[in-house]
């Protein structure tokens, strides 16, 4: 991990969405690399190598893992879950991103252990400040053990 | 961005870190009030309201833990572990604020579920530049399933083994 380009997996499958997170962290030059997945089953092929990709090169472990709840496929609560309940993986920080404030969200999300819940501003100045707040935070202060893979 | 009236639990035993942490949030403003506690007992006795904590204004709810690692009475690994599988406590944020880098302490806390660790600055500019940023962050953009509980009973469940 040390060494590594800073690497966020963003799950997404709004293309709109995917856009202005990709759009805001290329403005604060905070992260090396991303990489944007669209549903839930990539994500997890992504984290777990497999199909496309399958080399480490086209998957470097992420830094922190900004997650959708509405995916297609598989969905963002299962991601989590899997990512969670797995020991190789459950250091990763996951921040869930989603328009969703709905309580049961938030609860199943914290239930899930979410790391981090956060709500998409409308404005994308505002999106811009919590994306610029965001990777400050994970990406240059908060810590996570090494990485052996 | 949530507005409210937030409330911070710093668990800390070195009183010059305490100092630094209450400096830091004096500094900017923040919209925050810090309780602090120096060991691990009087941690989860806060979070529990017991002893001297039992009236509900002396110990408000905090919206996130500020948690050192070395503690006396009780580790701050055990205080993690008793919040994290407390239904009425496991969604408050808990992030880590400690001088150790090891990493069995980085894995050890992650494994206890914890939501964040941090290494404490040496400089205090840069104590203040984290501390701001942790407040914008975890006080101004996360958002947490534990609304103020108007209507709660002192009584936290614990989950049966």
């Amino acid at each position: 991990m040390r060494g590594d380009p800073l690497t966020i997996l963003l799950v997404e499958d709004n293309p709109a969405h995917a856009e202005m997170v990709i759009r805001s962290f290329n403005d604060h030059r905070v992260a090396n690399k991303i990489c944007h997945v669209l549903d839930g089953e990539s994500a997890l092929d992504y984290l777990y190598r497999r199909e496309q990709f399958a080399h480490p090169t086209a998957s470097p472990r992420p830094h922190i893992i900004l997650l959708d709840l509405r995916l297609p496929k598989i969905s963002g609560l299962q991601v989590l879950q899997t990512i969670k309940n797995d020991p190789a993986q459950m250091s990763i920080p996951v921040v869930i991103l989603t328009t969703s404030e709905a309580e049961r969200d938030l609860a199943m999300a914290y239930e899930g252990h979410a790391n981090s819940y956060l709500v998409k501003p409308i404005d994308f100045a505002k999106f811009s400040q919590l994306i610029n707040d965001l990777g400050l935070y994970w990406l240059a202060w908060n810590r996570q053990p090494w990485d052996e893979s | 961005m949530r507005k409210s009236k937030l409330i911070i639990l710093l668990v800390e035993d070195n009183p010059a870190h305490a100092e630094m942490v209450l400096r830091s949030f004096e500094q900017h403003n923040a919209a925050s009030h810090i309780y602090h506690v120096s060991d691990g007992q009087a941690a989860l006795d806060y979070l529990f309201r017991r002893g001297d904590y039992e009236n509900p204004r002396a110990s408000p709810r905090p919206n996130i833990v500020l948690l050192d690692l070395r503690l006396p009475k009780l580790s701050g690994l055990e205080v993690l572990r008793e919040i994290k599988t407390t239904p009425d406590l496991k969604c408050i944020p808990v992030v880590i604020l400690t001088t150790s880098e090891a990493e069995q302490d980085l894995a050890r806390a992650y494994a206890d579920r914890a939501n964040s660790y941090l290494v404490k600055p040496v400089d205090f500019d840069k104590f203040v530049q984290l501390m701001h940023n942790l407040d914008m962050y975890w006080l101004g953009w996360n958002y947490t399933p534990c609304p103020d509980r108007r209507n709660a009973t002192n009584v936290i469940n614990k989950e049966t083994q």
